[in-house]
């Protein structure tokens, strides 16, 4: 069954997934350690992909895929019939700069999904880079988050301007469905609702 | 104070909801202890040595005499029958049942508090002055705005995950109390030349393991603004502060890293993208918000009581607890009364269940029904009669709560320590009582005049002992608890870090070492010279020669053997 929850004009439900994941080959890279703990974050804007693993990278010839947002960028010539056909989506991590995209992409309506990857659900940078994507470069389709997808940060997700949630394989995600809904009524605008509680409602003394 | 609408009330209740589900999910397997983690933090829940540890927030320090009884109710019920006042004006309990905490939550929803995101990587509870609202010296209330922002930071979905704990503080007088320099970020409240709300912005101060204090980011903002800035400032943090490295992930490093020039541009480029969105507050909310911050219906009375004067005349013991205990009003014929947490040889900060209902007993009956929790960790009836100070005086006295040593050596700042808390490397609460029953002489301590005294169990600074003018931090070497001292360190607008004075000490030598930099401070001091400006005056050599001179030395080895 699928784990894939959608928002369809704010109304979730489990659909199934049509998006394939393109990714990278494995990088002999070893694990960086910070203080003596092994880093578990990468940098913003750090570089962890070599023209190798770019290279190396297997696109499947037909289909709906999502690219590596560093594959997209390095051989979106060789996609672009695909591209215009609606067949290739972007994913990008956490850690990766959303103006790389934009630099390489200026129409992002043209792509169908941008999905971002959260390998730790702690890592609250997923956040800002869905408001920037709807608030600041006007991206108006699908937006997923994908990895370590579970349901307590569903909400945030969802005011952040995710509407698609792949939840993570070993949870239930009918179970997650009900964490969408855990305020009815919240506090201050965001991509969701612009308007903060002091402007939806009259709120007398 | 502020009074919860419809709301309010419905996001405390869901969110109690909420926990409690997170709750169950835990204790049922189906949450690892690593995904609880960050959840039960957000809720101020921390796993310490005992027990788990429930902080409770106490937003800006306000408090209704109704919650602080349901606050003893709760102590009692779920507790040892008592609460610590910690440095960030919340109440802690060192000994709830993790499963009892959904229970506490939805106890405290009944009026109008919570634990939410008083701790954890998140916006934390907004702090600032005890005396808002009644100090003469104040520019502008800044409680309304700290509400707002109370607000606005409540579940902010943009900044739940953030790389480290976010602080905010807010101060609005002429003399800092907030002390918004040693916050993520400082806001000083001011009416600019055409008399018009401003503030200017601090940004990246901070203690913990690396002490810096903030720098000004922006000098003048419109009131309005206040949110949209904050989300520039916070969303440049979000996505840059360093997620590698736990000890380097506060917004300082960052600051430091890129220098505030580069910082402050790219929260400006960011600002312009933000600056007018619906977020920007509106003239009709800061009124709605501001209606609950009114002045209280205050009484015409004269700037002075005969019978206040008597008492003081003929009350040796009440008239040195006014000496200390009493600050300027803006009403005459009222003042604001600190009630002391620092009874010697006690827990600094520690409230009984009956201490706390008698307080709110107190703040009911002279107070208009509210108080106030300081950072210095005592609690505050802020507007109270010449006339009733007397009364005031007796009951609290009565119950513990009139030690006159606010400002003095024994009104010590606190965390609580290795006794309590599993990141400790020391434990802190034996050193302040044993520091407290070493001068446990009122006039001796009276003459020794104005200082402060902080003391941390570990760099994570809770106690903030880097602004101490004296500052004790505990440390571990090598399996055992020494204590590292430092001098010169200082809160308000000419807030300081304190200087290490040396190699660190056992635990039995601190009231000694104390001692002597006390020794050296009443030697070396000019009539009108505080403590810290004996230190700031002839630096910290004087001091450390007396405290590691040879007979230091051989009472040390003494001691260590």
């Amino acid at each position: 069954m699928s784990n894939l929850i959608k928002l369809n004009n704010n109304v979730a439900s489990i659909v199934d997934n049509e998006w394939a994941v393109v990714k990278l080959p494995a990088s002999q890279v070893e694990a960086r350690k910070q203080a003596g703990k092994v880093v578990l974050f990468k940098l913003t804007g750090e570089k962890t992909v070599s023209d190798e693993q770019l290279t190396n990278t297997v696109i499947p010839d037909t289909g709906k895929v999502l690219i590596p947002l560093s594959v997209f960028i390095a051989r979106k010539t060789e996609l672009q019939t695909r591209i215009n056909q609606g067949d290739i989506g972007v994913w990008l991590d956490t850690h990766e700069v959303l103006a790389e995209l934009v630099e390489h992409q200026a129409d992002l309506n043209q792509l169908p999904i941008i999905a971002v990857h959260v390998e730790r659900f702690a890592d609250g940078r997923i956040f800002s880079l869905g408001v920037l994507l709807r608030t600041r470069y006007g991206y108006k389709n699908e937006l997923r988050a994908f990895g370590d997808v579970l349901r307590d940060q569903l909400f945030f997700l969802k005011r952040s301007g995710f509407d698609s949630y792949l939840i993570r394989a070993d949870r239930n995600a009918e179970e997650a469905l009900l964490s969408l809904k855990d305020f009815s009524s919240p506090y201050q605008g965001a991509v969701d609702e612009a308007r903060p509680a002091f402007v939806r409602y009259n709120r007398v003394t | 104070m502020y009074k919860y609408d419809e709301i309010d009330q419905q996001i405390v209740n869901e969110r109690v909801t909420q926990y409690r589900d997170q709750t169950r999910r835990y204790l049922a397997g189906e949450l690892s202890e690593e995904e609880f983690r960050p959840l039960r933090l957000q809720n101020g829940l921390y796993i310490q040595r005992h027990a788990p540890m429930l902080r409770i927030a106490v937003p800006y320090g306000m408090l209704s005499s109704k919650q602080l009884h349901k606050l003893a109710d709760i102590a009692q019920r779920y507790d040892r029958s008592y609460g610590h006042f910690s440095t960030r004006q919340n109440m802690q309990l060192n000994w709830p049942k993790l499963e009892e905490v959904p229970d506490i939550l939805a106890e405290l929803a009944t009026v109008e508090m919570h634990a939410i995101q008083t701790s954890g990587n998140c916006i934390r509870n907004i702090t600032t002055d005890q005396f808002a609202g009644i100090a003469p010296d104040e520019v502008v209330d800044p409680r309304a705005m700290a509400e707002v922002i109370r607000q606005w930071s409540t579940f902010h979905p943009e900044f739940a995950l953030l790389p480290r704990k976010f602080k905010i503080a807010v101060s609005g007088t002429k003399d800092d109390r907030a002390v918004v320099q040693m916050h993520d970020v400082g806001m000083e409240f001011y009416l600019d030349s055409n008399q018009k709300v401003a503030i200017k912005v601090w940004v990246g101060g901070g203690l913990g393991r690396t002490p810096i204090l903030g720098t000004v980011i922006r000098e003048h903002l419109e009131w309005q603004h206040a949110l949209t800035y904050c989300e520039a400032i916070i969303r440049v943090y979000n996505l840059h502060g360093r997620r590698d490295n736990a000890y380097k992930a506060r917004i300082k490093i960052l600051v430091k890293a890129l220098g505030i020039d580069a910082f402050r541009s790219q929260v400006e480029a960011e600002w312009a993208h933000l600056k007018d969105a619906p977020n920007t507050i509106s003239q009709t909310e800061l009124a709605r918000v501001s209606k609950h911050f009114e002045a209280m219906p205050y009484a015409t009375l004269p700037a002075s009581d005969a019978s206040f004067d008597a008492a003081v005349a003929n009350n040796p013991a009440f008239a040195a607890w006014v000496k200390r205990s009493l600050h300027a009003h803006k009403t005459p014929g009222y003042r604001a009364v600190t009630l002391s947490l620092k009874p010697h040889g006690k827990a600094p900060g520690d409230a009984t269940s009956e201490q706390m209902h008698v307080v709110a007993d107190l703040a009911e009956q002279y107070s208009f029904g509210e108080l106030r929790v300081s950072h210095e960790q005592n609690l505050i009836l802020a507007d109270v009669k010449l006339s009733d100070l007397f009364a005031v005086w007796e009951k609290a006295r009565a119950h513990g709560l009139a030690t006159p040593n606010i400002g003095l050596l024994t009104d010590i700042i606190c965390c609580p320590g290795g006794d309590f808390c599993s990141l400790a490397n020391a434990k802190s609460i034996p050193i302040a009582e044993a520091i407290q029953m070493q001068f446990d002489n009122l006039d001796y301590l009276h003459d020794i005049g104005d200082i402060e005294l902080n003391i941390s169990g570990c760099m994570n600074a809770c106690g903030h002992h880097h602004i101490g003018h004296i500052g004790i931090l505990g440390v571990d070497k090598d399996g055992s608890e020494w204590y590292q001292v430092s001098i010169g360190g200082s809160q308000g607008n000419n807030s300081s870090i304190g200087n290490v004075i040396g190699p660190s000490f056992s635990a039995d030598e601190m009231p000694s070492v104390v001692q002597k930099l006390i020794d050296v401070y009443i030697k070396e001091r000019t009539p009108e010279e505080q403590f810290i400006d004996t230190v700031r005056r002839l630096g910290v050599a004087p001091f450390k020669a007396y405290v590691y001179a040879k007979n230091t030395q051989n009472t040390k080895d003494e001691v260590a053997a």
